[in-house]
C-alpha cells in the first residue's frame, strides 16, 4: 500500500492520484487509440457499444450511485436522445448542433420527471420513472409522423459538421472522444459543490437538508444532468445501431441499465465502465461458449436473461460493490500481502431503516 | 349497454391488478421490500397451473390448490434463503434482488420443457360460458375473477383480524422491534408473508390465464399493478384493491372512449397525476418520517 504524502493543495485537484495511476490510464488510452488499426470491424463496433453504454452508466451512476435516486426510466431518456438525433440529422442538422439538442431535450425530460420526484423517495420514485418510461414508449409508437411508429425509422449516416462520416473507425473515434469527455465532466462534477451535495443527499437526506443543501434544486439538477448524459449516449446509439424502433427502449432496457450499474459497482465511475464492459461482453461470451454446450442448453432463448438475472442477485448478495469492489479487494490483497484480513471489507450490520413513521 | 360490459371487464381486470397489488402491499408492509418480481411469480403460477391441469390432467380444484401450495412454498423459501441475507441492507439492495429474480424467472420459464416461449391456453371448466341478462353478456371468466377476489379478500381479512398468527403478522409489520420484544418471531412472519403473497400471485395467475393466455411475458401485465398500489396508497390493504379497481376501470374506459394507444398509458398517466397531486395515495398509510 502506497501512501501519498501531500505537500501542495494542487495534489488534491489532480485528475489522477499519482503517476502510477496516470500511467495506467495513459496505457489504456493508447491501447484504445491503436485498437482500430488492429481489430476487425465487429470487435470495433462492440467497443463502440461499450463506450455508449459507459456513457449511460456514467449518467445513471450519477443519479443512482451518487445521488441515491433510483430510476427505472433511463431507457426513456435514452430514447429521447436517440430519436432527437435521428430526426434532426434527417433534416440535415450536423452532429455538432443535433447532439447538443438531443442532450438538452433529454435534460428537459429529466427535469419534467424530476419535478414530481422531489416529493417522492425510494419506491415511489422508481414507480414514477417507470410510468414515465411507459408513456414515452407508447408515444414513440403512436407519433408516427415523426418517429415512424412501430415500423421504426432508419437513421442517416452521421454528419459531423458538413460531411457525412463513414461508419467504422470515425464512429469509434467519436464514441471514444464522447466517453472520455463525459467521464471527465462527471469526475469533475463529483468534486464540485454540486457533486458533494449529491453525495450528501444519497447518504442522508435529512442531514443534507439540515446542512443547507436545497434538496429540490439538487435532485432536479442531478436528474437533468443524468438525463442529458443519457441523451448523448442515445444520440450516439442512434448512429451506431442505424435503425430505431420503440421496442429498443422498453422498461426492460431500463432494468438492464440498472443491472449494469449494480453489477459494475454502485458509487464508483470505474463501476459504470466495468458494468458496460460486462453488459456487452457477457452476451458475446455466452454466444461463444454456446458452441461448446449441448444443444439442449445452448438453444435456449432465455439463457442471457437467466444469467443476467442470477448474476445481479448474486452480486447484490455477495459483492454489493460490484465488479469494482471485487477489483479493489484483489488489489488490496496484493498490496497488503500477507497482511490481508478476511473481514476488511465486511459490511456493517444495521437495523432495518424504516421509511415509515411508527 | 356496451359501456356496462366494458366497465365489467374493467372491474374484472382491476381485480387482477388488485390481487397483484395486494401481494406488493403485504410484503411492503411487513418487510419494507417492494417485490418487483410479483408479476413474474404470477406468470410462473400460470405455468404451474397449466402443467397440473392441462398436461397432468389433475382435477381442476386439486390443480389450483397444488399450484397455490407450490408457489407459496417457493415464495417462503425465497425469503428464507435469499432475502434473509440482506435484511438490514438499504431498500435498494432488496429491490435489485427482486428485479434480478423477476428477470431471471422470465428467461427460466422458457427453458422448462413443455413451457417454452409459446403462448399456452389454460382452459377452465367454465370458460366460454356467458351470462346473459338485460342485453348485457358477461363472460364467466370475469365473474370467476370477481368472486374469487372477493372470497380471497374476505379470508385474508379474517386471517389478519381473527387469528393469532394474523395478528402477530400485523404487529410485525407495524413495528418490527416492538413485535420482536413481545416475543413474535419476526423473521418467521416475514417468511409467512412471502408465502402468502406468492400464493395470491398464483391465484391471480390462474385467474388471468383464460384472458391473456399463459406466456413468459404475462408478468408484464402486473406492472399496471404498481399504479394500483400507489393510487391506493402503498401500504394499505383495502387501498390496494380499490386502487386496482380504479386502474382497471380507467384503463377499460380509456380503451373504449379514447383513441387507440391511450389504453396502455392510462394507468401510468393516472399514477403520475396521483403522485404529483397526492403522493401518499388515496388511503394513505404512510407519513413523512420525523427526525
Amino acid at each position: 500500500m502506497r501512501y501519498i504524502f501531500k505537500t501542495h493543495h494542487r495534489q488534491d485537484l489532480q485528475l489522477f492520484r499519482d503517476g502510477f495511476e496516470a500511467s495506467w490510464f495513459l496505457l489504456l488510452g493508447a491501447a484504445l487509440l491503436v485498437a482500430p488499426f488492429v481489430l476487425g470491424n465487429y470487435a470495433l463496433s462492440l467497443l463502440s457499444f461499450i463506450f455508449i453504454y459507459s456513457i449511460v452508466g456514467f449518467g445513471l451512476m450519477l443519479l443512482t450511485g451518487f445521488t441515491g435516486q433510483m430510476s427505472l426510466g433511463h431507457a426513456a431518456f435514452f430514447a429521447v436522445g436517440a430519436y432527437t438525433e435521428a430526426v434532426l440529422q434527417a433534416r440535415g442538422w450536423p452532429f455538432v448542433a443535433s447532439a447538443p439538442s438531443a442532450i438538452l431535450l433529454a435534460a428537459a425530460a429529466g427535469i419534467v420527471i424530476g419535478l414530481p420526484a422531489l416529493r417522492l423517495t425510494g419506491i415511489y420514485l422508481a414507480i414514477a420513472t417507470m410510468s414515465f418510461n411507459f408513456i414515452v414508449e407508447e408515444a414513440l409508437a403512436r407519433w408516427e409522423s415523426v418517429t415512424g411508429g412501430n415500423a421504426g425509422m432508419a437513421v442517416p449516416r452521421i454528419k459531423l459538421v458538413t460531411e457525412s462520416l463513414p461508419a467504422g473507425v470515425p464512429m469509434y473515434m467519436l464514441c471514444l472522444v464522447c466517453v472520455v469527455a463525459v467521464g471527465l465532466v462527471v469526475r469533475n462534477l463529483l468534486r464540485s459543490p454540486s457533486g458533494r451535495a449529491f453525495i450528501a443527499i444519497r447518504d442522508s437526506e435529512v442531514s443534507a437538508q439540515s446542512m443547507g443543501v436545497n434538496l429540490a434544486y439538487y435532485k432536479t439538477r442531478s436528474f437533468a444532468i443524468s438525463a442529458g448524459i443519457t441523451g448523448l449516449a442515445g444520440a450516439l446509439y442512434a448512429h451506431q445501431i442505424k435503425f430505431l424502433g420503440p421496442d429498443q427502449f422498453t422498461l426492460l432496457v431500463s432494468v438492464e441499465f440498472l443491472m449494469m450499474v449494480v453489477i459494475g459497482g454502485m458509487g464508483s465511475l470505474h463501476g459504470a465502465v466495468l458494468g458496460a464492459v460486462f453488459m456487452i461482453g457477457l452476451p458475446e461470451l455466452i454466444s461463444r461458449v454456446k458452441v461448446l454446450l449441448p444443444s439442449a442448453i445452448a438453444d435456449q432463448t432465455g439463457l442471457n436473461a437467466v444469467v443476467f438475472g442470477v448474476l445481479t442477485v448474486l452480486f447484490v448478495l455477495f459483492e454489493p460493490l460490484g465488479l469494482f469492489g471485487r477489483w479493489v479487494k484483489i488489489r488490496t490483497w496484493f498490496s497488503l500481502f500477507p497482511a490481508y484480513r478476511k473481514g476488511m471489507f465486511k459490511r456493517q450490520k444495521s437495523y432495518a431503516k424504516s421509511e415509515r413513521l411508527a | 349497454m356496451e359501456l356496462v360490459q366494458v366497465a365489467f371487464s374493467g372491474i374484472a381486470i382491476g381485480c387482477i391488478y388488485g390481487l397483484v397489488a395486494l401481494g406488493f402491499v403485504l410484503i411492503y408492509k411487513a418487510t419494507e421490500v417492494v417485490n418487483f418480481a410479483q408479476g413474474d411469480v404470477m406468470m410462473v403460477g400460470g405455468f404451474v397451473a397449466y402443467t397440473f391441469f392441462s398436461i397432468w390432467h389433475l382435477p381442476f380444484g386439486l390443480a389450483v390448490l397444488a399450484t397455490v401450495a407450490v408457489l407459496a412454498t417457493c415464495g417462503a423459501l425465497f425469503e428464507r434463503f435469499v432475502l434473509r441475507h440482506i435484511l438490514g441492507q438499504p431498500a435498494f439492495a432488496a429491490v435489485m434482488v427482486t428485479i434480478g429474480t423477476g428477470y431471471a424467472l422470465r428467461g427460466l420459464v422458457t427453458m422448462v420443457p413443455g413451457w417454452g416461449t409459446e403462448t399456452r391456453l389454460l382452459k377452465m371448466p367454465f370458460s366460454e360460458a356467458l351470462l346473459r341478462g338485460g342485453g348485457v353478456s358477461i363472460a364467466m371468466d370475469h365473474i370467476a375473477i370477481i368472486v374469487t377476489t372477493a372470497v380471497l379478500c374476505a379470508s385474508l381479512y379474517l386471517l389478519f383480524k381473527k387469528t393469532r398468527v394474523g395478528i402477530a403478522m400485523q404487529a410485525a409489520s407495524q413495528n418490527q422491534l416492538a413485535a420482536f420484544y413481545v416475543g413474535i418471531p419476526v423473521q418467521v412472519m416475514h417468511t409467512l408473508i412471502w408465502g402468502i403473497a406468492a400464493g395470491i400471485a398464483a391465484v391471480a395467475g390462474i385467474l388471468l390465464a383464460p384472458i391473456t393466455f399463459v406466456h413468459n411475458n404475462m408478468g408484464l401485465i402486473a406492472l399496471n399493478a404498481f399504479p394500483a398500489a400507489v393510487v391506493g396508497g402503498f401500504g394499505s390493504i383495502p387501498g390496494a384493491l380499490v386502487g386496482g379497481l380504479i386502474i382497471g376501470v380507467v384503463e377499460s374506459m380509456a380503451g373504449y372512449l379514447l383513441p387507440e394507444g391511450f389504453k396502455a398509458i392510462a394507468p401510468h398517466v393516472v399514477v403520475l397525476l396521483v403522485l404529483i397531486v397526492k403522493p401518499s395515495g388515496i388511503f394513505s398509510a404512510m407519513r413523512r418520517k420525523k427526525v
